[in-house]
């Protein structure tokens, strides 16, 4: 256990060590583990950032979906409200069409009656001019008696 | 064990001995090969061993740190890049906390002395017989294994320590601002600079000193022991060996962090101005 030369040798050799660990070892290590950190703490940032991103997404999407849902009920009930209304309309068609075809029908009937109403009366005045003819006898100048017989029919 | 079954003093001689290269005064540069021998060199000799592990040791944490360090990636780290960053947090932490000026070189200069100095006290952990008796077998008579065992190592370390107090108080506080320091600190009156002179050198000398000293001194106690320890019967060994072991996971790694962190918080000082 002398003092000796080694201890010069020693300090020359923590001397070196010391050097290159400033030097190759240190830097090295040192860079590595700031950039993690930076590394990290960006990755934080980011998903913080993300799931921000995600919150406003998620409001706008639901008022997205409300906007369209309200649409939705605006157009169902105009379409409702259409619907009434085609069938309001067609049921007034319908009305008035069938009030014509009873009217034009009412029309047609009192034509016919009224012809055979006109035809009865012809045959009613023959009918008469033969009766008459039968009860008298005689033969009744038709000539003669047209313009009597025409009243007689115009007032039946 | 070394020898035809050394008596317990011989053995115990024998494990605390480095391996000597040096001038001797009668076969000039040589092996020294015996403590005598050693002894009689004086201050030119070099303790292979210390010089070797302690070395080996250091390549071992440069190559280490430098590893990780290259294949260092932002993404998930490895094993190996884990624990080294774990080191490397750990002493960045303890400087900052302990250091408050801004030097890039007080970090690095952490890191290897916790680092080196606990590689070198782990060698410890190795038995006590296995190492030297390997290399006995090669031909090599001594064979003292972990460098903080030899004040020369930790001794050094400290004076390279000291050198950079010395250093960035010069730099720091200039020439005069250091003097004044160390003549006008504790006591602020000029009758009084001779006592706060030696006072403060005393102060100043004691810091490496005690730095190189408290880590030979427990690694030194704990080496005794393990070699106390190994002249048991070997069947009893385990009941005092593995206890003192787990013990000494701790101490080794106290002993770094205290070298480091008083290293460091003497730096400190030796920026601040008072």
């Amino acid at each position: 256990m002398n003092i000796n030369m080694t201890l010069i040798g020693q300090t020359i050799a923590f001397a070196i060590f010391v050097w290159f660990c400033i030097k190759f070892v240190w830097p090295p290590i040192s860079n590595a583990l700031h950039e993690r950190q930076r590394k990290i703490a960006d990755g934080l940032d980011a998903a913080s950032r993300a799931s921000r991103d995600l919150e406003l997404a998620q409001e706008k999407a639901d008022a997205t979906l409300r906007e369209s849902k309200e649409q939705a009920s605006q157009i169902l009930e105009q379409a409702n409200k259409r619907s009434s209304q085609m069938i309001e309309e067609a049921r007034e068609q319908a009305r008035a069409e069938g009030e014509r075809i009873v009217a034009s029908a009412r029309a047609e009937i009192d034509q016919e009656v009224q012809r055979a109403k006109d035809e009865l009366r012809a045959q009613v005045s023959h009918l008469a001019v033969s009766g008459a003819e039968r009860v008298l006898e005689a033969s009744v100048d038709e000539k003669a008696h047209r313009k009597l017989l025409d009243k007689l029919a115009a007032e039946l | 064990m070394a020898g035809n079954n050394p008596s317990p003093t011989e053995y115990i001689q024998h494990h605390l001995q480095n391996l000597t290269f040096g001038y001797h005064p009668e076969n000039g540069w040589s092996m020294a090969h015996s403590a005598a021998e050693a002894q009689e060199m004086g201050f030119w000799a070099l303790h292979l061993d210390t010089m070797g592990w302690s070395i080996a040791m250091g390549v071992l944490f440069i190559w280490l740190f430098r590893k990780a360090g290259k294949v260092a990636t932002t993404g998930v780290p490895g094993t190996l890049q884990n624990i080294v960053e774990m080191v490397f947090e750990f002493v960045e932490n303890t400087v900052h906390g302990a250091f408050h000026g801004r030097n890039p070189v007080i970090a690095p200069l952490a890191l290897t002395l916790f680092v080196w100095i606990f590689l070198m006290n782990l060698l410890k952990l190795i038995p006590v017989d296995y190492v030297p008796e390997i290399f006995l077998r090669l031909g090599v008579d001594y064979m003292k294994m972990v460098p903080t065992t030899d004040p020369n190592a930790t001794l050094g370390m400290a004076l390279g320590v000291f050198l950079l107090i010395i250093y960035y108080s010069l730099k720091v506080k200039g020439v005069g601002g250091f003097a004044k320091e160390l003549s006008l600190t504790p006591f602020n009156h000029w009758a009084l600079v001779p006592f706060n002179l030696l006072l403060e050198v005393i102060g100043l000398l004691v810091k490496p000193l005690g730095l190189g000293l408290r880590l030979f001194g427990n690694m030194f106690a704990g080496e005794v022991i393990f070699i106390l320890i190994a002249l048991l019967p070997f069947w009893v060994m385990w009941t005092l060996n593995v206890p003192w072991a787990i013990f000494h996971i701790l101490v080794i790694s106290l002993q770094a962090f205290i070298f480091t962190v008083l290293s460091v918080v003497y730096l400190s000082q030796a920026h601040e101005h008072h």
